[in-house]
């Protein structure tokens, strides 16, 4: 597989490389709508969110944890994940701009892999989080 | 009231083959523009074959029916939150495999919340086995049934 990680290369605290997510808006949900299945209507159908009380569409949760799981296959290459973990904090509206980032907080090695584990979390414009995780990748 | 007896409890085993052109729709729809899920002969040199994507087995949602749920009748749907969501990876997951998921209650449990009043947690594990028998992945999700309607 393609491991792009060093296991020496890696320390503990060590960043993982943030992707920012620009501009969120509402063809993203659609789109992954579309691409998983997740017909629920609060995250495309305006009429909808409105009569419950809701001002506006907003994204899956799982849409979100799509766009921070790319931070894992970006750092350790596609292939190496071993775990993601998510938690839901808090809702990604339309014209959010989010960042996607973690840190290394121990490394092991268990059945004949090196891995590394992490903290994980999508950050809002103000600096909010929204989805928070854990991560352990495989390393060579 | 909650009913701890279907803790435990299975769906029907379903089955998921794993195509090429759903997994590029989902790699761009998580704006992920890593070309192994695009470029075939690049993604056989580093992955032995097209990976899936971190959260792609949430597409077991088209290959999922109501008999390979586990009962969840007891709960109010306009109450659920989804509130985790993990993914253990044991072997690679390529396009071309053809996967058997086994959806199962894991666990169930109450606890105080804040202004939702008590709140419901429940587990249900998901174990993926690949066309050779091997088991590759467990998903993991919990939801929430809060004391009041979510937008409430």
């Amino acid at each position: 597989m393609a491991a792009k990680l060093k296991f020496d290369a890696v320390k503990v605290g060590d960043a993982i490389p943030t992707i920012t997510i620009e501009n969120v808006a509402r063809p993203d949900f659609v789109r992954y709508a579309g691409a998983s299945g997740d017909f629920v209507p609060l995250h495309y159908d305006q009429t909808f969110v409105e009569a419950a009380g809701i001002p506006t569409v907003f994204a899956q949760g799982m849409w979100t944890a799509g766009c921070l799981s790319r931070c894992l296959t970006d750092f350790a290459g596609a292939g190496q994940v071993r775990r993601f973990k998510v938690r839901f904090a808090r809702q990604v509206w339309p014209g959010d701009t989010l960042s996607c980032r973690g840190k290394v907080t121990a490394k092991s090695e268990a059945n004949g892999e090196k891995l590394v584990e992490g903290d994980l979390e999508v950050v809002n414009q103000k600096g909010e989080a929204t989805v928070k995780g854990v991560f352990r990748v495989a390393a060579a | 009231m909650m009913d701890k007896s279907i803790v435990g409890k299975t769906g029907k085993p379903f089955s998921m083959p794993i195509e090429w052109g759903k997994v590029r729709e989902f790699a761009r729809a998580v704006r992920d523009p890593n070309p192994v899920y695009f470029d075939p002969d690049l993604a056989k040199k580093e992955c032995g074959g097209i990976p899936i994507p971190v959260t792609f087995l949430q597409t077991s949602a088209f290959w999922q029916t109501a008999e390979s749920m586990p009962p969840l009748d007891m709960f109010d749907l306009r109450r659920i939150l989804h509130g985790e969501q993990e993914f253990e990876f044991f072997k690679p997951i390529l396009v071309g495999d053809t996967l058997t998921g086994v959806a199962r209650v894991a666990d169930l449990y109450e606890k105080e919340g804040g202004r939702g009043g008590k709140m419901t947690f429940l587990v249900v594990e998901t174990a993926y086995t690949n066309q050779r028998n091997e088991k590759v992945a467990l998903a993991r999700f919990v939801l929430v049934e809060t004391g009041q309607a979510v937008g409430g």
